[in-house]
């Protein structure tokens, strides 16, 4: 789950992590208000959870609280990347002097935490990762011990901070790397860390995201979660513990197994068609998993036809069939099916779809062959 | 022989008497394997599956009483990171966890644990692994392969059914078939699995399956191209899937370059791996055609 800057900067400010002084507003009188406590310029940026925000007009720096009026109202309630804008972090603005990387998450590969720090950070910091990697300072973290004392001193020598501030970014480094842990996070990344013209470090901006399968130990952000950027049908899948990704295709897909599912799409790429989605029903495949997938997937009007894809393991194919019917008994539709059903049972299950006059296919590649060509069809 | 398990292995159920406990240890009992104990807290002393099984309130005790050598976990995921921590300080040489979805925190410590005992884990997320004729320690269907000599490695579920089931269709039996498990901390990754299959004599080739993000593929084709002389088959699922949603910069930076379909096939072909296409042409590789 991703946390807005917002959050992790009210997260940051509950570790004593320094930041901008600054508040939120949801109307640019709001704005003006807060631009006047602050006095002088002031920030405003748009929260919205996409990348490159910057980039695409979400950061404005304003002189005056009626400039701030007057920007905010033009942010406000646009979009950017597709996301509406419907807050904005009014802050003080800050005299850079230096732009600093700090961020740390999980090395898959290795099994632990990687601590990551620049001292050329900002909005390029993926180009230098990329251009001179010798200007990225890399930190394994052992679990059972933490970010070590040492560590954030020889990562504060390695990226060349100033030494009477070392001592400042030792403490902000050990604060990031026990909110890290508290919140079971899977991502804590503050860029830039600035050392101000005044001398202090201050997150400018932060960006948290936490492990959702952690989330039952963090109830206060259950129902936290933005969900503006994201498709409805996806919001609506993660009710029904459905894994749905919209796609551009029009051949819609439903599949039990996140490998299956990603298998059945590229066969249906292979075979010249487009999928429209990518759509995991995962294990048992209840009649009223299927009846709310396959409605997700029919709300789709790109989707012209609809390949099921079930390899029973445990799970049982008649019971599968069973539940494919009573879906589609219960969601009208004129869009064509294909099912094509193997394992456990699969004689049977083939037989009851049969007797609904279902289409059913042998192999995954002749299902694909046939999904594409009822869409097609439906085209002409 | 087979890699990891065989007609040997004393498996012990932890989360027995639970519902998907209970159906699994029945059908790996079914199916040949030698289901010696039951683990379930305050339920020791119990029999399961029609007095077959006798149940302990710890694992320690049940590989003292049963000399159990290998565990299977089916607890739910806010207990299975201790679950695997208890199977292994009572010195299991194998943890299979079926679990799927343990807070990534709880697996780092679990790795790190485990890295100084002699133990071997696979998942969580894992399907388990299957040597036909007589042994499963996992939830893979027995009907769906047979005794034979293709190595089966995976990273998914459902798609190693698919698969294996292509090779049962074609004639193709499986000297072992190992899921890896599709969690992002997972502890046994492919080129471990490389290994003993290339040490294994009944294997003489390996069926990879994969799948896009994390760089496993990527060391397994390193892995591949620095000796393995056995031939390697593979297939990347998600060539149309939708670019990984990425973990901020700091994501980036790890993963760099790599991860999509594409570099993973391209690092395997580079190692002189047969790549399919889609999971039926696998049989037809295999073959050598």
């Amino acid at each position: 789950m991703r946390l807005h800057e917002y959050q992790s900067k009210e997260i940051f400010t509950e570790h004593n992590i320094p930041i901008p002084q600054g508040r939120l507003a949801a109307t640019p009188e709001e704005a003006k208000l807060i631009a006047e406590e602050l006095h002088g310029a002031v920030v405003l940026k748009a929260q919205v959870l996409v990348g490159g925000r910057g980039k695409a007009g979400g950061i404005r720096l304003v002189r005056s609280p009626d400039e701030a009026e007057e920007e905010a109202a033009k942010i406000l309630g646009t979009r950017i990347k597709g996301i509406p804008v419907r807050r904005l972090l009014v802050e003080e603005a800050i005299n850079i002097q230096q732009e600093i990387y700090f961020g740390m998450t999980v090395d898959r590969e290795r099994a632990e935490t990687l601590v990551i720090a620049s001292g050329e950070g900002g909005v390029n910091i993926e180009e230098v990762a990329q251009a001179s990697p010798e200007r990225i300072a890399r930190l394994g973290v052992n679990p059972l011990l933490g970010l070590c004392d040492f560590q954030a001193r020889n990562l504060a020598a390695e990226i060349e901070i100033p030494r009477q501030l070392w001592r400042a970014f030792n403490v902000l480094a050990l604060s990031l790397y026990r909110a890290y842990q508290n919140l079971d996070a899977t991502l804590a990344e503050i860029n830039p860390l600035v050392i101000t013209a005044e001398g202090r470090l201050v997150a400018l901006d932060g960006k948290i995201i936490l492990d959702d399968n952690a989330l039952f130990r963090h109830p206060a952000f259950y129902d936290k979660r933005d969900i503006s950027a994201e498709a409805p049908e996806e919001t609506e899948a993660r009710k029904f513990g459905l894994a749905y990704i919209k796609m551009d295709g029009d051949i819609g897909c439903l599949v039990n197994g996140a490998g299956l599912a990603m298998a059945t799409m590229d066969i249906i790429q292979h075979k010249g068609g487009q999928p429209a989605n990518f759509l995991d029903i995962g294990g048992g495949a209840s009649a009223e998993k299927v009846t709310a997938a396959l409605r997700i997937l029919l709300a789709d009007p790109q989707v012209k036809s609809v390949l099921i894809n079930i390899f029973g393991g445990i799970t049982r194919c008649d019971q599968v069939a069973h539940g494919i019917r009573a879906a589609l008994a219960e969601v009208e539709t004129q869009v064509p099916f294909v099912i094509r059903l193997a394992g456990t049972n699969e004689a049977e299950g083939r037989r009851i779809l049969a007797d609904a006059s279902l289409e059913t296919a042998a192999t995954l590649t002749e299902a694909a062959q046939i999904a594409i060509a009822r869409a097609q069809a439906v085209m002409v | 022989m087979s890699i990891l398990v065989n007609g040997g292995t004393r498996l012990v159920v932890q989360g027995i008497t639970g519902h998907e406990g209970a159906f699994h240890a029945q059908a790996m009992l079914d199916y040949g394997t030698n289901v010696a104990a039951g683990v379930t807290p305050g339920k020791g002393g119990e029999w399961v599956l029609n007095g077959k099984v006798p149940v302990f309130d710890s694992v320690h005790a049940a590989v003292e009483m049963t000399g159990a050598d290998a565990s299977i976990i089916f607890v739910p995921a806010r207990f299975a990171g201790d679950a695997i921590l208890e199977a292994a300080d009572a010195g299991v040489r194998l943890i299979v966890c079926i679990t799927e979805g343990i807070p990534v925190k709880e697996m780092l410590v679990v790795r790190d644990v485990l890295a100084r005992r002699n133990v071997c884990l696979l998942g969580p997320n894992t399907p388990g692994i299957i040597s036909p004729p007589h042994t499963k320690v996992g939830i893979i269907p027995g009907e769906i392969t047979f005794a034979g000599n293709v190595g089966v490695v995976s990273r998914s579920g459902t798609l190693t059914y698919e698969v294996v089931h292509a090779l049962k269709l074609a004639g193709i039996g499986t000297s072992t078939c190992v899921g890896i498990g599709g969690d992002p901390i997972i502890g046994t990754h492919f080129v471990e699995i490389l290994s003993h299959f290339e040490g294994d004599s009944q294997t003489d080739t390996v069926v990879l399956i994969g799948e896009i993000g994390g760089r496993d593929e990527e060391r397994a084709a390193e892995f591949i191209a620095g000796g393995m002389t056995k031939p390697v088959v593979a297939f990347i699922a998600g060539q149309a899937a939708p670019q990984n949603t990425r973990m901020g910069h700091a994501g980036a930076i790890i993963e760099g370059g790599v991860g999509t379909a594409a570099e993973k096939v391209a690092a395997l072909r580079a190692a002189g791996v047969r790549v399919a296409h889609t999971p039926e042409e696998i049989p037809g590789l295999v073959r050598g055609r």
